[in-house]
């Protein structure tokens, strides 16, 4: 087997884990890889540098794959993603000055997205009588996941994220700072910021992304399409590779020793402890210590995170349309449905006769779990949108 | 070239605002503001009103700038980036560099032409200074090991400055060393034996 060098980047996130793992377990050399992983500081360079051949992948949000695709926002470069590299992740926090308003506001058990919606609804209405700012929330990019489940959460309850309060984009590593200076009253995030914000005494999570949407595609490892067509044989090793990782990542078996190699300073950077407790789906929500678990929370590779599903990225489309990102069409709408690939992955992991990751979850009949609305069809996303619109106005 | 665009240089490092400031003044560009930190950084970029915004390429807050694309409450001009798909050799070039530029919808590519080529060739100034000064920097510190080491060996030997020099040269060419590691080892050696 001859030895193909990939240069891939990636944000220093928990769910890079999979294309972290790979390198450090030796899961990429087996399949004859040679990958230098490079750390970027903005999902605008990670997309750039992809996008102009700097990279041959990257770990990227599964949106901005998308809008990359159908050249929103930016120049049209085509992607194609044969690899999920996670599901979830994501939570609300709030500070605790809001998140007392909530608890106050809220007429049933606050785990419910849809009593906390509605107590937000409450707060907001008291803040415009009072002639108060609206409130301010941060988020991590317009094509982000983290942008569409606040969204989707607030808007169930008629708060309309454009006019009701103002959402801002936050690097990440700004948030928990922006939240401690009152810049922003909450923000929705990944791994291990929410920790952050409650271990510092900032910040509460009000709730796991996992809560919002049961299965949300977040991160997928992006190639150019004319990339992936030329090089079928590079992409199905990488894609074993990373099946591999997944795998290992989700023994719980193994868990010390993923949170330790992540720990690393030029990988995550974050203490392996903080990273053991993501991967469990286990966080302290509140600085008095108490703790939620969700093994939703994150997945990688179980759950069919792993195979890209089409319905997610029509999911992640019907969102670019419902807040003015993208124009509504069938053309459209195909072309972010053929971003995700799963014929690629089912074309590597057959050839070695069984993925190594576990299959899909069957429990979720629209694929999506959303906690309010009717069930989404990726064939008729028109439906999903006028029932939105209605209860918006 | 208009003297009279607003441009915004999003950037930490003040040396390399500075130079690419100076580069631009030079160039007639005489409104050039600097901004740094990230608290209410779209505002303020706001409060300015520019044509052409700059960042650098470590600079997470590219995120920020990315949201201007977006239609909302808060942005009074929808702003695009100046690379487009015919351009991708400028793309590569700036982002070679480790520069980006965002220009306000409407401002023609031509005008703005000579600004990123300023850009990209001060930033790749500032790289080959920054590679200079680190080398000048190391050479100093050798030069300090080099003369503690000395001070070391004269003392202990009784030798003349010259001599504890020839020592330092002879074994580390004996031993295919650099003197600055010899030196290095006779600076840690002597700590020990203290």
């Amino acid at each position: 087997m001859t030895e193909t060098r990939l240069r891939i980047g990636f944000i220093p996130l928990c769910d890079a884990a999979a294309l972290l793992v790979a390198v450090d377990k030796g899961f990429a050399a087996a399949e004859g890889l040679d990958i230098e992983l490079l750390r970027e500081v903005s999902w605008s360079n990670v997309r750039d540098k992809l996008n102009i051949g700097l990279f041959d992948a990257a770990h990227l949000l599964a949106p901005v794959a998308i809008a990359s695709s159908l050249g929103l926002g930016h120049i049209k470069v085509p992607i194609a993603a044969p690899f999920g590299l996670g599901v979830n992740g994501n939570a609300i926090t709030v500070s605790p000055g809001l998140h007392a308003e909530i608890i106050e506001a809220a007429d049933g058990n606050v785990l419910d997205p849809l009593v906390t919606a509605r107590a937000l609804a409450r707060v907001v209405e008291k803040r415009k009588r009072a002639g108060a700012e609206p409130l301010t929330l941060g988020m991590t990019f317009p094509f982000s996941t983290h942008n569409y489940q606040l969204r989707f959460w607030m808007a169930a309850a008629g708060v309309d994220p454009d006019d009701d309060v103002r959402l801002v984009v936050l690097p990440p590593p700004y948030m928990v700072e922006s939240l401690a200076s009152g810049q922003v009253d909450g923000f929705c995030v990944g791994a291990p910021w929410n920790s952050d914000a409650v271990d510092l005494g900032v910040g509460r999570i009000l709730h796991f992304s996992s809560e919002i949407l049961a299965h949300a595609a977040e991160k997928v490892l992006a190639l150019r399409s004319p990339w992936a067509d030329e090089n079928p044989d590079a992409v199905a090793r990488l894609v074993r590779a990373l099946d591999c990782s997944a795998a290992f990542i989700e023994d719980p078996a193994n868990r010390g020793e993923v949170a330790a190699l992540l720990a690393a300073p030029h990988r995550v950077g974050v203490a392996a402890e903080v990273i053991e407790r993501t991967l469990e789906g286990r966080l302290k929500v509140a600085p008095d210590g108490s703790t939620r678990t969700d093994r939703r929370y994150l997945l990688i590779g179980h759950n069919g995170a792993a195979r890209p599903d089409p319905v997610q990225a029509a999911w992640l489309y019907a969102q670019m349309v419902r807040w003015g990102q993208a124009p509504l069409s069938a053309e459209l709408l195909a072309a972010a449905k053929a971003v995700f690939r799963p014929d690629l992955f089912d074309a590597a992991v057959q050839s070695k006769g069984t993925n190594a990751t576990a299959p899909a979850d069957t429990a979720l009949a629209d694929g999506i779990g959303g906690f309010a609305g009717p069930a989404f069809d990726a064939e008729d996303i028109t439906a999903h949108l006028k029932f939105w619109a209605m209860k918006q106005r | 070239m208009d003297a009279s665009l607003n441009i915004v240089i999003v950037d930490d490092s003040p040396v390399r605002a500075a130079i690419l400031q100076e580069g631009l003044r030079e160039a007639g560009y005489v409104n050039v503001v600097r901004i740094e930190g990230t608290t209410k950084l779209l505002a303020r970029i706001y409060a300015i009103d520019p044509d052409v915004i700059l960042i650098d390429l470590e600079n997470p807050s590219r995120d920020v700038l990315e949201q201007m694309f977006q239609v909302s409450r808060i942005v009074k001009r929808p702003v695009a980036m100046f690379v487009d798909q015919a351009d991708s050799a400028s793309i590569q070039a700036s982002v070679d560099a480790g520069v980006s530029a965002y220009i306000v919808n409407g401002l023609k590519k031509e005008r703005i032409k000579s600004i990123l080529d300023l850009c990209i060739s001060r930033f790749n100034a500032f790289s080959r200074l920054q590679s200079e000064l680190e080398q000048t920097r190391s050479a100093l510190e050798e030069r300090k090991v080099i003369d503690r080491a000395k001070g070391i060996l004269m003392k202990a030997k009784n030798l003349s400055e010259e001599q504890a020099y020839t020592l330092l040269r002879k074994t580390a060419m004996n031993e295919n060393r650099k003197i600055a590691e010899v030196a290095q080892s006779v600076v840690t050696a002597a700590e020990l034996f203290k």
